[in-house]
């Protein structure tokens, strides 16, 4: 099956956001592929604020049947987020859960104007009620099949299907 | 071959007994989770929900001040409830024996207990009796082990080291009594720290302390030679039986550390102590509350990493 060009996807997604960016706009990308797409929007969109970044290890809610994820990255917000409207960057769009997770991290940080999600696809299968305002593509994924954002040596971005491990 | 008792038949961990026999990625691990609960720790609210509903049980057959509050601070930073016993005025001093304690306190429906006992090896036994989806955490068993202790100690020189590997640490003063003293050096040797060093007088260390992979110094100003980590220890008057030692003033003359003894070790030295700190026995207080001296650091890095330990075993 084909997949659409992430680099292409990325520039789209940045072209659409642009008319948006205001004063009071901010950015955060979940680790680890929403940390990569996130890096190149907010260089494309020449951001004033610093870039987050966000791991949400702690607020999982598979916590107690799957334990601690191993090395969960430091999540990093260098700027207050109340008042802001905040762009929340992840690659894959699938069940909410990730997104419902940031979510209340981010609540832990303060009270953003508002939150938009940001994603490169959209690969359906919603489990809570979430949706992207901004979406690069939606992808048919196969049944067993994991849809994920990898980064090569040089940086490039790419989209890439893999089988789901047993979770 | 008998399972290592923290360990899940998985490999994972599910309780922290002891720093020996942990394998380096484990350590690595608490390490970096500690790293990203130091993130928890600096903002606005300063709490994460993974432990909601969770019962910790602070269990102290033995008094501590630090400890126990570190591990009270982490545990509601994780969203626990948290039960402190002071057991040394409770059912104890009643004639209740310590598994019985254990047992009622799980009939209370407890996830963690955080034990602290005066004898070697209590936090092993309760371990081998509970359920298995409570755990214990050990907050140091008689001269045995300080497992957090240690941790935070790896944790803080990590965090000004930046790497285990080149360094030269050194460890002062009584480590025949100290419990943290071989937590750490068990931690240090296990994560490739090149030269461990112990420096004290002969009635203060264990016999065949070099076992354990150590250099051994009487003469403290050697001893610190080039060293980049200082740690010094406590001198346990509480635990000390029989006259060890001519006096403090004399211990201090010859191991207290004092800047004219610090300028022997590396110019960006740090210096550790794992409190409480007896100023003008082990540590003058010019060096404790000088530029090396990063003993308050330790302090607070110990609540994220008792925030990992914890969030790390229940989650197993």
């Amino acid at each position: 099956m084909k997949l659409p060009e992430a680099e292409q996807l990325c520039e789209q997604l940045a072209r659409e956001l642009k008319p948006i960016i205001g004063p009071r706009s901010a950015m955060i990308g979940i680790h680890t592929g929403g940390a990569w797409l996130a890096e190149r929007l907010h260089a494309l969109l020449g951001l004033s604020e610093p870039l987050g970044l966000m791991d949400i290890a702690f607020y999982r809610d598979d916590y107690h049947e799957q334990g601690l994820h191993h090395d969960p990255k430091r999540t990093r917000i260098p700027f207050d987020v109340s008042g802001r409207q905040l762009l929340l960057v992840d690659d894959v769009l699938y069940t909410g859960r990730t997104v419902r997770a940031a979510m209340n991290e981010l609540f832990d940080y303060g009270r953003p104007e508002s939150i938009s999600l940001v994603v490169l696809a959209d690969r359906g299968g919603r489990q809570l009620p979430i949706c992207a305002q901004h979406c690069g593509a939606r992808i048919e994924v196969p049944p067993g099949m994991r849809l994920r954002l990898t980064r090569g040596a040089d940086g490039k971005l790419a989209l890439a299907l893999e089988a789901a491990r047993a979770a | 071959m008998q399972r290592n008792p923290q360990l899940n038949a998985s490999g994972e961990l599910q309780h922290l007994l002891s720093i020996e026999g942990l394998p380096r990625e484990i350590l690595l691990q608490i390490l970096d989770t500690a790293e990203s609960f130091v993130g928890v720790t600096e903002r606005e609210v300063k709490k994460v929900p993974l432990l909601r509903g969770k019962s910790v049980f602070n269990l102290f057959f033995e008094p501590s001040t630090r400890t126990r509050t570190t591990f009270e601070i982490a545990a509601k930073r994780l969203s626990a409830d948290v039960i402190n016993l002071n057991i040394a005025v409770s059912s104890a001093t009643k004639g209740e024996s310590l598994l019985d304690t254990v047992a009622n306190l799980s009939a209370m429906q407890a996830d963690i207990f955080v034990v602290r006992h005066a004898s070697s090896g209590a936090p092993f036994l309760i371990a081998r009796q509970v359920k298995p989806h409570e755990h214990v955490v050990n907050a140091g068993d008689g001269r045995h082990a300080h497992p957090t202790q240690g941790l935070l100690d790896l944790f803080t020189i990590r965090h000004y080291k930046k790497s285990f590997t080149g360094l030269t640490v050194a460890i002062v003063g009584d480590i025949l009594h100290s419990r943290v003293a071989r937590s750490l050096i068990h931690g240090l040797t296990t994560l490739g720290v090149p030269e461990v060093r112990v420096i004290g007088p002969q009635t203060l260390l264990p016999a065949g302390v070099e076992a354990l992979g150590v250099r051994v110094f009487h003469d403290m100003r050697e001893g610190l030679r080039g060293a980049d980590v200082i740690v010094m220890l406590r001198l346990q008057n509480e635990r000390m039986r029989g006259a060890l030692l001519p006096s403090a003033q004399e211990f201090f003359k010859h191991y207290g550390l004092t800047e004219d003894k610090l300028s022997a070790a590396h110019p960006d030295a740090i210096v550790m102590h794992p409190g409480p700190m007896n100023r003008g026995v082990e540590i003058d207080s010019t060096v404790a509350d000088g530029p090396h001296s990063v003993i308050l650091p330790q302090v607070t890095f110990g609540i994220a990493v008792r925030m990992a330990v914890m969030s790390i075993v229940a989650g197993n």
